[in-house]
């Protein structure tokens, strides 16, 4: 397991008290897991992703990632519907563990409302929730 | 007690090292209320060579040999076992092993089942088969629930010819979480009438084939329905042997399939442990309840295997687990594997072939002997006969006599199908018990 | 060093298909004395493709793959929650007897009175055991035992017209508990158990309503550690009109000690093959006895063997019943092993046969808890949890003694579970186990915790003497490889 100090925490995104990241992306909002969750995940060895159209309302359930031997949730980081899944994750869910802010992005959502992205935390409050 | 070693020394010092008086002391965390006072109301310790004759006599009281002729199939059937699938699998390193969560010195097992589950995905026709189920009525409801949880949907449409036992359970693993089974009704030719699948907004259409008069149903309409309304198509079967000759249920499409194997090399032993079988197309492998056994390799590179998908279990998942299974019929998986290991591709074929080969005699030798027949359809080993006035005396007879059981009466599961009986032929059936019953019934 | 472990020769063996060629079989086929009737090719395949052998590989195969394995018949297998102990070879020779191996489940009534009386004695048996007024041996395992319980617990309150949502689970639970009632169609609502590892009937007190249909408790509980206020709290779930339920998979440590149905459990599972002796057979078959009180005796599950007179009969006329749950009886080979065991065990037996597995948990818990952490220093009943937090020093893992345990000739525990505990290393020796082998164990722990501090790399790369090392269960999950 990583030391907080050396998780890798980007300034420009927004993180949830689940330890999902989002960011605007071409007017939708992208989301995936952080280094915080990937690290305590382990090795991940498949993502269960919703349907592209299927909506939620902020902090519900989208799907889950799994590990050899547990199953952790995600959850939706706001409210809206899904307009693009990385089906990359289908064949190789080790991508969310190489690379969760880049190549191991997970949804795509069309927000119903983009402020509330403003309800989740920067950077260094974020970081101070896990320092605890 | 010879399963027990403790001497008075053992005990005295093993209570030094624990610091505790007598063994009594031990249990002092329980509250002396909840302490039971009486000695157990149990019958006296019989030694090994008492219990040989009580369980002697326990037989006796049971007309049942391997040396009696079996007529009578409905989900259990008289299949002969080689003698070295029963010798192997007594060896106690299968016998006494847990589930194999220590994988590296579970390799027997784990190769034995992973072996399992390819043969049936051969023989079913499917991507993917579990580990094994309690038994096929059990498998089938779990394949149901697999549907109803996947379509969001309340209810199921299940043929009225799947086994009757198999919709008593359906029935009770559905209910209580508001769930509803309606039935398809079946046609003059003794299949499902697939054109009758109810109005209602359904996940699945299950049908049984050879389904339970024994007929052959015509999958491909079952397919059909289940395209049209979109549903899972799901089929099952009691006769395992039936694999052996008769198109798998995976070429006419079915997307989850449930089955009893006990037809490979396991004893009837009143109706249980059989083998449930599961299997799946790829799309359902991860919604299969139960264990699955995966190929890998170990740090060496070598190969080996290991229960995997795990996470859908419910030592993992709890609460939201696929199904509540762990303990499965994995010793009798391992018996069917080495079953189907020794007949091989073309013993199977020949089993199955004389199956079929003796049923369509017997069912002649029933109709010289006055027997009718409802159906003129396709069967594999089994079919239903109307029998002739003063039959059920004769059938008595035979069993006290000769313990020959000659059909099953099924107006006790159809009541319009009253005098009717299921007859199953399989390679154990002598042409001489079959003519001989025509005669006795003749004799009438 | 006195343990049983050593490397013994070790067979290579190929997949079954790698071994086939075409034309053999392992079995001769009678020719066919009628005539062969083609059936309408409309049904028929060509396309089976099973592996072809002779006898000899046959046997060959499965000889060496059963090499590869740990049974108990191999060495100890404290397996925690797992009961293995040994296997009476006397239960597999009266499983296999002619007619109780024989018999057609659909035979009828008149001509397997042998078989049904069978059935109803055991059923008194383990009545007179747990203290219920009626059992059903119908479940085939303990998970669907539960299921059959929760079913009859849902039944009772559907007809009292007082359907409820919830059912309370206990943080040290077996997964099969949650997942049950989830079939069910309850939520399950979890309950912490205290600081001593036990629940308190405060922590009950707070959630159970009258909205909740029950508790399901393991007792003792799967830190091995008895629920001592367990009367308190059946009353304060039976006040709200909840039942209790117990997971019977601990039996093994209390049999003659304590009637299940004396401490308020309204309704509980066993396993055959924990307490009663019945071979795992590397998975199973099973088979889950449940008994009951009185008050949910209308709901148990048909068929029944019922005594009229001398006569056994199977009835199905119970209009409460919560229906079937197996095809026939359900299974009827494991019972006959779990009578046959109760036989020869007779009251006494059984109960001697709990106090030593107590006295052997104990025993091992004492000897081991310099050598281990310890969580829960008390007195325990049947099994004990133990953790790596000494060996996390030398980071070493449960997981790495484990393993390193297999090198010695062990089977190590259940590890990782229960989840109250990090790094559970869960303990349960059972009674057939000697001083002498549990000797030989609690040195080859020691000795394993040396090694943790001088060569841990020798635990890091455990087991080393097996067939296979450690497998790649990460591969395996990413991209399935479920046949061959």
């Amino acid at each position: 397991m990583k030391e907080l100090q050396d998780l890798n925490l980007p300034e420009e995104l927004k993180y949830s008290k689940d330890h999902e990241w989002a960011k605007k992306e071409n007017g939708n909002i992208r989301m995936g897991i952080d280094d915080y969750a990937q690290d305590q995940l382990g090795e991940i060895v498949f993502v269960e992703m919703p349907e592209v159209g299927d909506t939620f309302s902020q902090g519900d359930e989208v799907g889950s990632l799994e590990s050899v031997k547990a199953v952790s949730e995600f959850y939706a980081p706001l409210s809206g519907e899904v307009v693009k899944i990385n089906e990359e994750l289908e064949d190789s869910p080790e991508l969310v563990n190489q690379s969760c802010y880049d190549n191991g992005w997970i949804v795509e959502i069309k927000p119903d409302d983009v402020s509330e992205l403003e309800n989740l935390m920067d950077k260094k409050a974020y970081y101070d929730m896990l320092k605890g | 007690m010879r399963y027990l070693p403790h001497t008075k020394d053992d005990i005295d010092s093993m209570l030094e090292t624990i610091g505790k008086p007598s063994i009594d002391s031990l249990f002092d965390s329980i509250p002396d209320k909840l302490k039971t006072k009486e000695p157990l109301d149990l019958p006296q310790a019989l030694t090994e060579w008492e219990l040989d004759d009580h369980m002697h006599n326990v037989e006796q009281s049971i007309i049942a040999s391997g040396l009696c002729t079996y007529f009578i199939g409905a989900g259990s059937y008289d299949h002969y076992i080689p003698h070295a699938v029963k010798y192997l699998i007594s060896r106690s390193e299968f016998m006494t092993a847990y589930t194999p969560y220590q994988p590296e010195v579970s390799q027997g097992t784990l190769q034995g089942i992973y072996e399992f589950q390819t043969m049936i995905t051969q023989l079913t026709g499917m991507d993917v088969a579990t580990a094994s189920h309690y038994d096929c009525g059990t498998a089938l409801a779990e394949a149901l629930l697999i549907a109803l949880k996947k379509k969001k949907k309340k209810k199921v449409a299940v043929s009225a010819l799947i086994h009757p036992a198999h919709k008593q359970i359906i029935n009770t693993y559905l209910n209580p979480a508001g769930y509803e089974m309606l039935e398809i009704p079946f046609d003059e030719n003794g299949r499902t009438d697939f054109s009758k699948v109810p109005d209602d907004d359904i996940a699945a259409i299950a049908v049984q084939s050879p389904n339970f008069f024994g007929n052959i149903e015509k999958l491909e309409q079952a397919k059909n329905a289940c395209d049209e309304k979109k549903v899972f198509f799901i089929a099952s079967f009691t006769e395992a042997l039936s694999l052996g000759l008769l198109k798998s249920p995976g070429s006419y499409g079915a997307d989850l399939v449930a089955g009893e194997g006990q037809s490979f090399g396991l004893a009837k032993s009143f109706g249980g442990p059989g083998l449930g079988l599961l299997a799946g197309t790829n799309k359902q492998m991860r919604n299969l309840p139960g264990r699955l056994v995966g190929k890998t390799k170990d740090s060496n590179g070598d190969r080996g295997y290991v229960l995997t998908l795990a996470t859908r279990e419910q030592h993992i998942r709890r609460e939201k687990a696929s199904s509540n299974i762990c303990s499965n019929n994995g010793l009798n998986a391992l018996t069917a594997a080495m079953y189907l290991a020794s007949v091989g591709k073309t013993g199977i074929r020949k089993i199955a072939q004389q199956n079929h080969d003796k049923a369509v005699y017997l069912r002649k030798k029933l109709s010289e002997a006055g027997f009718t027949f409802p159906f003129e359809t396709e069967f594999f080993n089994e079919f239903i006969a109307k029998a002739p006035e003063g039959f059920a005396d004769t059938r008595k007879r035979l069993i006290e006599d000769r313990c020959l059981y000659a059909g099953l009466d099924i107006g006790q599961y159809f009541p319009d199908f009253k005098d009717h009986y299921l007859f199953c032929a399989t390679e154990k059936v002598k042409k001489e018990d079959m003519d001989n019953l025509a005669l006795e019934v003749k004799a009438l | 060093m006195n343990h049983p472990g050593t490397s013994g020769l070790i067979f290579r063996e190929p997949e079954l298909w790698e071994k086939s060629r075409a034309g053999r079989c392992a079995v001769s086929i009678p020719g066919s004395d009628v005539e062969t009737a083609p059936l309408n090719q409309e049904f028929t395949r060509d396309d089976v493709d099973l592996p072809e052998l002779y006898e000899v590989d046959m046997v060959r195969h499965y000889t060496r793959l059963s090499q590869w394995n740990f049974g108990i018949d191999s060495g100890m297998y404290p397996l925690g929650s797992c009961t293995m102990k040994y296997n009476p070879k006397t239960n597999e020779a009266q499983a296999s007897r002619d007619a109780l191996a024989s018999v057609h489940p659909l035979a009828g009534e008149p001509y397997t009175q042998g078989a049904l009386k069978l059935m109803y004695d055991l059923e008194r048996q383990l009545s007179a055991i747990t203290g219920y007024d009626a059992v059903t041996l119908q479940p085939a395992a303990g998970a669907h035992g539960e299921l059959t319980g929760m079913l009859i617990i849902h039944a009772y309150h559907e007809k009292n017209n007082d359907q409820r949502s919830k059912v309370l689970i206990p943080d040290t639970a077996h997964g099969t508990n949650p997942a049950s009632v989830t079939l069910c169609g309850y939520e399950a609502v979890n309950v912490d158990s205290g600081e001593e590892g036990i629940l308190t009937p405060e922590a009950v007190e707070a959630v159970m309503d009258e909205d909740t249909a029950g508790i399901m408790v393991t007792n003792p509980n799967t830190l091995g550690l008895f629920e001592r206020n367990i009367r308190e709290i059946a009353d304060i779930v039976h006040a709200k009109g909840g039942l209790v339920y117990g997971d019977g998979a601990n039996m093994n440590a209390i049999m003659g000690i304590v009637k299940p149905a004396d401490i308020g459990i309204d309704v509980m599972h066993l396993n055959l093959h924990k307490t009663f002796s019945t071979p795992h057979g590397g998975g199973g078959p099973g088979s889950g006895p449940v008994g009951v009180t009185k008050a949910l005796e209308p709901f148990l599950p048909v068929p029944i063997v019922e005594k009229n007179g001398e006569n056994y009969t199977l009835t199905c006329d119970r209009p409460d019943s919560i229906g079937r749950l197996h095809t026939f009886y359900g299974h009827f080979g494991i019972m006959v092993r779990a009578y046959s065991y109760i036989l020869s065990m007779g009251a006494e037996g059984l109960k001697n046969a709990s106090q030593y597995a107590v006295l052997n948990a104990n025993y091992l818990k004492e000897s081991l808890k310099e050598t281990l952490n310890l969580p829960f220093d008390k007195p325990c009943m049947h099994e004990c949890v133990f953790n790596d937090k000494k060996q996390q020093a030398y980071h070493i893992s449960t997981m790495d003694i484990a393993k390193r345990l297999l090198d010695y000739g062990f089977h190590p525990p259940t590890v990782y579970f229960p989840l109250v505990v990090d790094g559970s290393f869960m303990l349960e020796p059972t009674e057939t186990e000697s001083r002498e082998t549990l000797d030989q164990f609690v040195q080859a722990v020691q000795a394993i915790s040396r090694e943790a501090a001088e060569t841990p790399d020798l635990l890091h790369s455990a087991p080393n003497l097996t067939k296979v090392t450690r497998l790649d269960e990460v591969s395996a999950a990413r991209k399935p490889c479920l046949k061959g």
